[in-house]
């Protein structure tokens, strides 16, 4: 068997990402080309019960690093355990989501082992030395940056949640599940995360939602994005703006959608009074369908749009509401 | 309170791209540079800072990132914002760099400026790598929190309390001095420089350093020490072209529920 893939499998308060499990699919596939084992790598507290999900989505073996004292991410000590995984392992590459952890913790990783770095990636090809030909999205979206490591050991890629899909859960296997032993340093970690705080707002978080309903300023003000809630309720979506509307404080940066707010790439957006400015495009150009509903049919946002509608948002969000309510209780 | 501030120059987002001849990367000529988006977050924040505590100084650092680019005019609007000094980083051996090269010169350069606090963008919105300004920390030695969109000193302490965005909340991180932190939009609102700034940007030092300065072997750096090679850009890949859904509003949106429910399987 050639070098092994490493998945770092994040997890927080006991419950894998979603990506988590993409990205081991995506190792499941390359292992299979290129006959290489998928090493499952999760840190925590409380996580023994994942082995079995990450054992069913495509690891071939699990390795658990778990302490009490691992309840909160550390940058610090989650690179220290990675690291000293991979010295032992040696992983032709190392795979994790691109979430706010992931792309924290991938840099880290990559410059504690001096290897190359490819955040953010959209496709993954495999040649026969075990390098990877990582195409990952640059300059906001606008371009695509084919790139390769020099070296093809340890190289550390993270992958955009919702475009890797992950393998349907197998059957119940047995697979081998180890404790990573973890060292403990007196002095570290230096930055430690005292609290973690759930934003008021949307129950789907906007990088990881299927569906995505997002508003601009077409809605008018503040008090018109319930239009925009309600559909989202409506079809479980996730609730995103344009920074327009951040700008004007009718919702907080977290629902940003762009180039200075979030990069999503859901199979639905809904784009309702949005004018599609290019940096909202480098946000969510990369979403399967889109959907533009704006009364100016010269929006750029028509440009990008798999279906659009030109009219005014007031009565056609109320109307696409009802009729997806339909649709549902149709089913 | 010593704080140094990375910053690039970055193409303007609104530049219509092409592709230089070999197609590993943008063609340069004729685009308007600026000072990246998340880097204002970091230079507002410095700026803040020592008008807080009422005293401090602040170094904008830049390292060129291709021989057509003059990142000394990004670094003279950090200086009218406010900046005391700066530092430029540029020698013909650092190009074809990636993140990982870029982290190890700024890092070298930093070593030799003295620091309390680094801050830097998010992320650079033309390679969009949201990596060097924590490279830069792992190879000094210090702690960073990254997306910071909220920052508490405690200078007496020498401690940093940073909320971090996550996925749906945040994190309260609290770190030690030196720390880097990268800015994430919310963090504050950056100033426009004023004309009275921008008169006094001219006297401000702007030192340039080479490679020799910052003490790099040559094979460490640049093409030779990148770790990671572009192979090609490419466009995105075309969006089958979209479609205007006619009629009036109910049939519109029926219309459209039973593309996305049939065709496009999303509902
Ligand atoms: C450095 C930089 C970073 C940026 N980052 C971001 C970012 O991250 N995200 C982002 O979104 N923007 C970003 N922008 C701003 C961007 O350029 C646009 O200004 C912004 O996206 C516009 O928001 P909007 O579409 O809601 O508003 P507008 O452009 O004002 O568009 C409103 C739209 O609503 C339509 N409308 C009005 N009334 C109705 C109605 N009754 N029914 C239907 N449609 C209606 C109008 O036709 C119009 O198209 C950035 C800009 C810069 C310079
Ligand atoms: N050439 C450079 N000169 C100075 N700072 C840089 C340079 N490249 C990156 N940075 C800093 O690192 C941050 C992240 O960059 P990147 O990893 O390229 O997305 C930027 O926002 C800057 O603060």
């Amino acid at each position: 068997m050639s070098d092994p893939i490493l998945v770092f499998c994040e997890q927080r308060d006991g419950r894998l990402k979603k990506v988590a499990l993409e990205a081991l699919g995506e190792a499941s596939r390359l292992g299979a080309q290129s006959d290489r084992a998928v090493l499952a790598v999760v840190i925590g507290s409380d996580i023994a019960a994942l082995a079995g999900e990450l054992a069913s989505h495509g690891a071939s073996r699990v390795l658990i690093a778990e302490d009490a004292g691992l309840t909160y991410y550390s940058a610090e000590t989650y690179t220290a355990i990675l690291a000293e995984a991979a010295a032992h392992l040696q992983p032709v590459v190392i795979l994790m989501g691109a979430t706010a952890m992931g792309k924290d913790l991938a840099p880290k990783l990559a410059a504690r082992l001096k290897t190359a770095l490819a955040q953010d990636c959209v496709a993954l090809r495999m040649e026969t030395d075990g390098s990877l030909l990582a195409t990952r999205p640059i300059y906001g979206g606008k371009l695509r940056a084919v790139v390769k490591a020099a070296t093809p050991m340890m190289q550390v890629m993270t992958l955009r949640p919702n475009v890797f899909p992950a393998l349907e859960a197998g059957p119940n296997h047995d697979v081998p599940v180890e404790r990573l032993a973890i060292k403990a340093d007196p002095t570290r970690p230096r930055a430690v995360v005292r609290e973690v705080r759930a934003a008021a707002g949307g129950k789907v978080e906007l990088t990881e939602a299927g569906i995505i309903v997002s508003g601009g300023r077409g809605l008018k003000g503040p008090e018109n994005f319930k239009l925009v809630e309600e559909l989202a309720a409506a079809l479980d979506a996730a609730v995103g703006a344009s920074r327009a509307v951040v700008d004007a404080g009718w919702k907080p940066h977290a629902y940003q959608v762009g180039l200075t707010g979030k990069t999503v790439s859901p199979l639905l957006y809904i784009a309702c009074g949005i004018s599609g400015a290019i940096q909202h495009q480098a946000g969510m150009s990369s979403a399967r369908t889109i959907v533009a509903i704006n009364s100016n049919p010269n929006a750029p946002i028509f440009k990008l749009a798999t279906y659009g509608v030109v009219g005014d948002l007031f009565e056609l969000v109320p109307l696409l509401t009802e009729e997806v309510k339909k649709l549902k209780a149709a089913r | 309170m010593k704080i140094v501030v990375l910053v690039k120059q970055v193409p303007a987002t609104e530049s219509k791209l092409s592709l230089a001849a070999g197609g590993t990367d943008i063609d340069r000529a004729g685009l308007t540079f600026v000072v990246n988006p998340y880097d204002e977050f970091a230079v507002e924040e410095a700026l803040q800072i020592k008008e807080r505590l009422g005293t401090g100084e602040i170094t904008v650092l830049s390292l060129r990132p291709h021989a057509a680019q003059k990142p000394e005019e990004a670094l003279r609007t950090c200086l009218a914002m406010g900046a005391d000094k700066a530092v430029l980083v540029s020698d013909a051996a650092f190009e074809g760099g990636d993140g990982f090269t870029t982290a190890l010169v700024l890092a070298a350069a930093v070593r030799r400026l003295p620091y309390d606090l680094l801050l830097c963008g998010k992320q650079a919105v033309d390679d969009d790598g949201a990596a060097v300004g924590i490279q830069v920390a792992e190879l000094l030695g210090i702690p960073h929190v990254a997306v910071v969109n909220k920052l508490e000193l405690h200078p007496e302490a020498r401690r940093a309390v940073a909320h971090r965005q996550i996925e749906g909340g945040i994190e309260v991180v609290e770190a030690p001095l030196p720390v880097l932190i990268t800015c994430q939009k919310g963090l504050n609102e950056p100033r426009y420089p004023s004309l009275p700034g921008i008169m006094k940007a001219k006297q401000k030092p702007l030192e340039v350093w080479t490679r020799e300065t910052i003490g790099l072997d040559a094979e460490t750096v640049g093409a030779a020490g990148a770790r990671l090679h572009t192979l090609r850009l490419e466009p995105p890949p075309p969006r089958s072209p979209g479609r205007i859904i006619q009629g009036d509003p109910p049939m519109a949106v029926k219309e459209l529920v039973r593309l996305l429910h049939e065709e496009a399987k999303v509902l």
